[in-house]
């Protein structure tokens, strides 16, 4: 509970905001960045992803080589013309990694957030409307939620061989956003009987006002914890598909190089490199999506946002001084 | 009271409720057959328990719940002919709600000034995006939340629960409204508080006209906020009348236990037979007669039978009692 | 620091043991939090006789639940004992271990905490809960608890039929009785209550206290109840006690308390009671907030709000005066008394 300074209704709280002028998204964006750059977390996080952006951007800026020409000698380890060595067909691992990087987070955001959407979408009706809409969409999204999606995905997609980017994405948000859909519901059930929802009904509001205005705001930081977990299990998914061969083999992608590195044997045969990078950048990749999803907690209520965390120790900056206390 | 058409006017409100569900379907009579009126430039206090039906009829007037039965006449006019959209945000800006959680009743995302923005734009769209700005800090003045400017750019966590009671009042003001639903607007602050915003109340009925329904469980503070009192038990009045004389002359059985109950720390303490304990009240698939005739000691056999109704005993002062309208003095508590 | 007691009601406190039941020694707790160091409870002394009940009111933020959290030894991180002693019969609670402390919990020392009524475990019946905390504290024998539970809920005015029902079966007034019923279980010299009533409606309220004032009266507990309702324990306390922004406004006989307020608070508090009885005056109840307790006033915690304020009172903290049999933080009030304390 906010506890004020001073007894005159006139005198600010310590950290109120400036008055007036500013807009709302100017507002939004600066402490975005605030608490990004005041979380160590969060940080890394969005360093990472911002590498892995220009990565996928601008991939001929780091490698030079073609990732697709199997023009250089075979099965080489790391050197200097080939930082991370070979394939068995003569292709630049390290171009290739670089290279992949495109189609992955391509695969990652698109789907997050068409899945995230589509999350929004069903959670938020089924919860609002309730009654004979929520009974329908919960029953649709229940039973795809119960369904085992990675199996769901490699019989959806045997039966489509070869399936390009665009097919494997739309397989993906129809098989992955049940989960989402069903925390936004629950949430929305939550907030639902809240008095400031009531009171913007009685105030005169439509329906879909509340939605979008009153509702969605407040979830902000479930529904980019949403995306953000939507995201990786994608890429997992994605991965995991190319892997088993489901996906365009020629395609150039992290999961591919996975599937070519097992079809040539590439652990056994030594060739660590080809094996273990793909796996390394899907989890790095993984791993900045999670640290990120700090920052948004904070962002979403603004409660949080204004003083900079000044932590102690580690997570639990308290201990019991007493004892230290009596020695005074 | 005046003897024009009162501004608000309810005949036999009904609210039930359907409960559990497959074989045990029951019925909860939050509300059964309640005709209350409220007249212009008033306040009116509506006490009860929980149980009471009070909240119910709150919602019931501000159009979330619709009545299975009865009828709401607002400035004369039935509310069930108010149906299309301009007509419901004509009636909505008239008769808005204030809420009983401060730190519930406005959207923690936003600024303070949110609310009352929506409000402008929704009721008074004549106004310019200046003109709403100038009528957010009056209003906000008039409720004592200055300066005004200021406290419009803060946010909810930044304010305190008194602070924010009053910017749900500042709210509804700014619909410029004929009649101010208090849901219980004090509850949930610290009693020195409380004053500050019960004061607020008479001065928005002496200065801007307002009529003000009152909820509340505690009868002290409708006691010095309100012109009128009505007491409700188990979803029917039991007593209504000025509040003074209420409060002087219970008549009904219950209003006499909730007197008695009252904490009065300059009153002596008797210790007697405080042997009600303050049983729920039976609303579910009720039997006919008095509701209250379990924790009644004045109960006669009539009154298992026959419900009664609210009657005037003495000008403006009902009492839903049968003993009490057989004219016998009523002494239970 | 012992004060004068009045009788209440021609029933003194019914003692069990000789000497306080509880002795408290300039108790101070803080909350590190981002914003600083928030001093929630500062200073705060006093005794607690055998049988004796103590009402401590004060609003939100003054810091009673803190205190209360501190007595029983339930503070978490982020809060912090900084300093003081809570001697219990004799023991500082303060240095025991949680093993130590599990003796003396539920036994001695028992808590009904703020919707107590949540407390219960929603799937578990009463008998079963009842059990639960028997078998924590060493009773195996299936007789023994069921014969205590029927006779703790006898006590608190429950018929034992709803050993065998579920919390929600029961009314909001019965699951605050049956949380009573089980901090009573092994009668305990000590009872606190943070706010037990304050979800209940006036008639159940009412009933409750007066069925908590009876069984001081059968069993001869000392109580501790916190409120923010003066009124309410003003029937009932022997000594009253009022807290403001974590620190000790007055405390006396309630009585003195009620009868003159010396502390502007006190007096503040009882006019923001509109009285059912009496003439309607119009009253004014107290403006402004509590002090952001991270950065409290230099002086006086109350000066910013205080009709009666001087300058002096701004300048440097204040102690506690004696003043007749109560005392009273304030610097009026304290004028002419010689002793300190």
């Amino acid at each position: 509970m906010a506890i004020l300074t001073g007894a005159a209704l006139g005198e600010p709280a310590p950290g109120v905001a400036e008055p007036g002028g500013q807009v709302q998204a100017g507002q939004a964006i600066g402490r975005i960045w605030r608490a990004v750059r005041s979380n160590k977390k969060a940080f890394t996080g969005a360093t990472l992803l911002v590498i892995f952006t220009f990565l996928a951007i601008f991939p001929w800026v780091i490698a030079r080589d073609n990732p697709e020409a199997e023009i250089y000698g075979r099965s080489l380890g790391p050197s200097a013309a080939h930082w991370l060595g070979t394939t068995s067909y003569g292709q630049d691992l390290f171009a290739q990694a670089v290279w992949g990087t495109r189609e992955t987070l391509i695969i990652a955001v698109v789907s997050g957030a068409l899945s995230t959407f589509l999350s929004v979408i069903m959670g938020l009706a089924a919860g609002y409307l309730g009654g004979l809409w929520d009974a329908v969409l919960n029953f649709i999204t229940d039973v795809l939620l119960v369904v085992p999606t990675f199996p769901l995905l490699i019989i959806i997609v045997a039966y489509l061989p070869g399936i390009g980017v665009p097919g494997l994405i739309a397989v993906l948000v129809v098989t992955g956003y049940s989960y989402g859909a069903r925390q936004l519901r629950a949430q929305t059930l939550s907030v639902r009987s809240r008095d400031y929802l009531e009171a913007a009904r009685v105030r005169g509001e439509r329906s879909i006002y509340v939605i979008l205005v009153e509702i969605i705001p407040s979830m902000t930081s479930l529904i980019v914890a949403t995306f953000l977990g939507t995201a990786v299990y994608n890429v997992l998914a994605a991965a995991g598909l190319q892997f088993l061969g489901l996906g365009n083999p020629n395609s150039v992608s992290w999961g591919t190089m996975l599937y070519w590195a097992q079809n040539n044997e590439a652990l056994q045969t030594d060739q660590y490199m080809w094996a273990l990078v793909p796996g390394a950048l899907i989890g790095l990749l993984g791993a900045a999506f999670a640290l990120v999803n700090y920052a948004f907690d904070e962002i979403s209520n603004p409660a949080l946002a204004r003083v900079p965390i000044t932590r102690t120790r580690g997570l639990n900056p308290v201990v019991r001084r007493l004892r230290a206390n009596r020695a005074d | 009271m005046t003897d024009a058409a009162p501004l608000l006017r309810t005949e036999g409100l009904t609210r039930h409720f359907q409960i559990g569900g497959g074989l045990h379907r029951k019925t909860l009579h939050a509300v059964d057959g309640v005709s209350l009126e409220i007249g212009e430039r008033e306040i009116v206090a509506l006490a009860g328990e929980s149980g009471s039906g009070k909240s119910t009829i709150a919602r019931l007037l501000a159009r979330i719940y619709q009545p299975t039965a009865g009828e709401i006449h607002f400035q004369g006019k039935p509310l069930s002919g108010v149906r299309s959209r301009a007509d419901i945000l004509r009636y909505r800006s008239d008769v808005p709600m204030v809420f009983q959680d401060p730190f519930g009743s406005i959207n923690p995302v936003f600024r303070v000034s949110h609310g009352v923005q929506r409000s402008l734009k929704l009721h008074r769209p004549e106004l310019s995006a200046a003109e709403r700005t100038a009528e957010a800090e009056r209003v906000f003045d008039i409720v004592g939340l200055s300066p005004a400017a200021e406290v419009l750019n803060r946010y909810p966590h930044e304010l305190s629960g008194g602070q924010r009671q009053r910017v749900g009042f500042a709210q509804a003001l700014a619909m410029r409204p004929k009649l101010i639903l208090a849901d219980e607007p004090v509850s949930m602050l610290d009693v020195s508080i409380r004053i500050g915003l019960l004061n607020l109340m008479k001065q928005l009925r002496d200065s801007q006209g307002v009529s003000i329904l009152y909820i509340t469980h505690d009868i002290a503070s409708a006691r010095y906020v309100a012109d009128r009192l009505i007491v409700m038990y188990a979803g029917q009045i039991a007593e209504a009348g000025p509040v003074e004389d209420v409060l002087a002359a219970p008549k009904h059985p219950y209003t006499q236990l909730l007197l008695s109950a009252v904490p009065d720390p300059k009153a002596e303490l008797s210790l007697d037979a405080s042997s009600d304990r303050g049983e729920p009240p039976r609303v579910i698939d009720p039997t006919p007669g008095c509701r209250f005739r379990w924790r009644c000691p004045l109960a006669i056999t009539d009154c298992a039978n026959i419900t009664p109704v609210l009657q005037d005993l003495s000008p403006n002062h009902g009492v839903a009692c049968l003993v009490a309208q057989a004219g016998a003095e009523v002494k239970a508590f | 620091m012992r004060t004068g007691q009045t009788d209440r009601l021609d029933i003194g406190p019914a003692g069990r043991t000789s000497g306080p039941v509880l002795e408290i020694r300039d108790l101070s707790v803080s909350y590190q939090t981002k914003r600083g160091n928030v001093r929630a409870v500062e200073d705060v002394s006093f005794d607690l006789a055998s049988g004796e009940f103590l009402g401590i009111v004060g609003e939100s933020g003054c810091g009673k639940s803190t205190l209360l959290f501190a007595i029983a030894q339930l503070l978490s991180a982020p809060a912090v004992l900084d300093a003081g002693s809570v001697m219990f019969e004799g023991v500082n609670l303060v240095n025991l271990s949680e093993h130590q402390l599990a003796s003396i919990r539920w036994k001695k020392l028992s808590l009904v905490m703020q919707s107590a009524m949540n407390a219960l475990n929603p799937v578990k019946t009463i008998a079963a809960q009842f059990s639960d905390a028997m078998r924590a504290h060493g009773v195996t024998s299936k007789s023994d608890i069921t014969g205590r539970s029927v006779e703790v809920l006898r006590m608190v005015g429950i018929d034992p039929v709803h050993l065998k029902s579920y919390p929600h079966q029961l009314s909001g007034g019965m699951r605050q009785r049956s949380m009573i019923a089980m901090a009573m279980l092994f009668t305990p010299d000590l009872v606190v209550m943070d706010e037990p009533t304050s979800a209940l409606d006036v008639v159940a309220q009412r009933s409750l206290m007066v069925q908590i004032k009876e069984l001081q009266q059968q069993l001869g507990f000392a109580i501790i109840f916190v409120t923010h309702d003066m009124s309410l324990v003003s029937h009932f306390s022997d000594r009253l006690m009022v807290m403001y922004a974590g620190q000790v406004a007055e405390l006396g006989p309630t009585r003195s308390v009620f009868d003159t307020p010396r502390h502007p608070y006190s007096t503040g508090l009882l006019e923001a009671f509109p009285s059912i009885r009496g003439p309607k005056v119009p009253l004014t109840g107290i403006p402004g907030s509590p002090p952001d307790l991270a950065r409290p006033p230099e002086g006086c915690r109350f000066a910013p709000r205080c009709p009666q304020v001087q300058d002096r009172c701004k300048a440097d903290p204040v102690r506690l005066y004696h003043v007749e049999d109560v005392l009273v933080r304030c610097l009026r009030a304290g004028n002419g008394v010689s002793s300190g304390d």
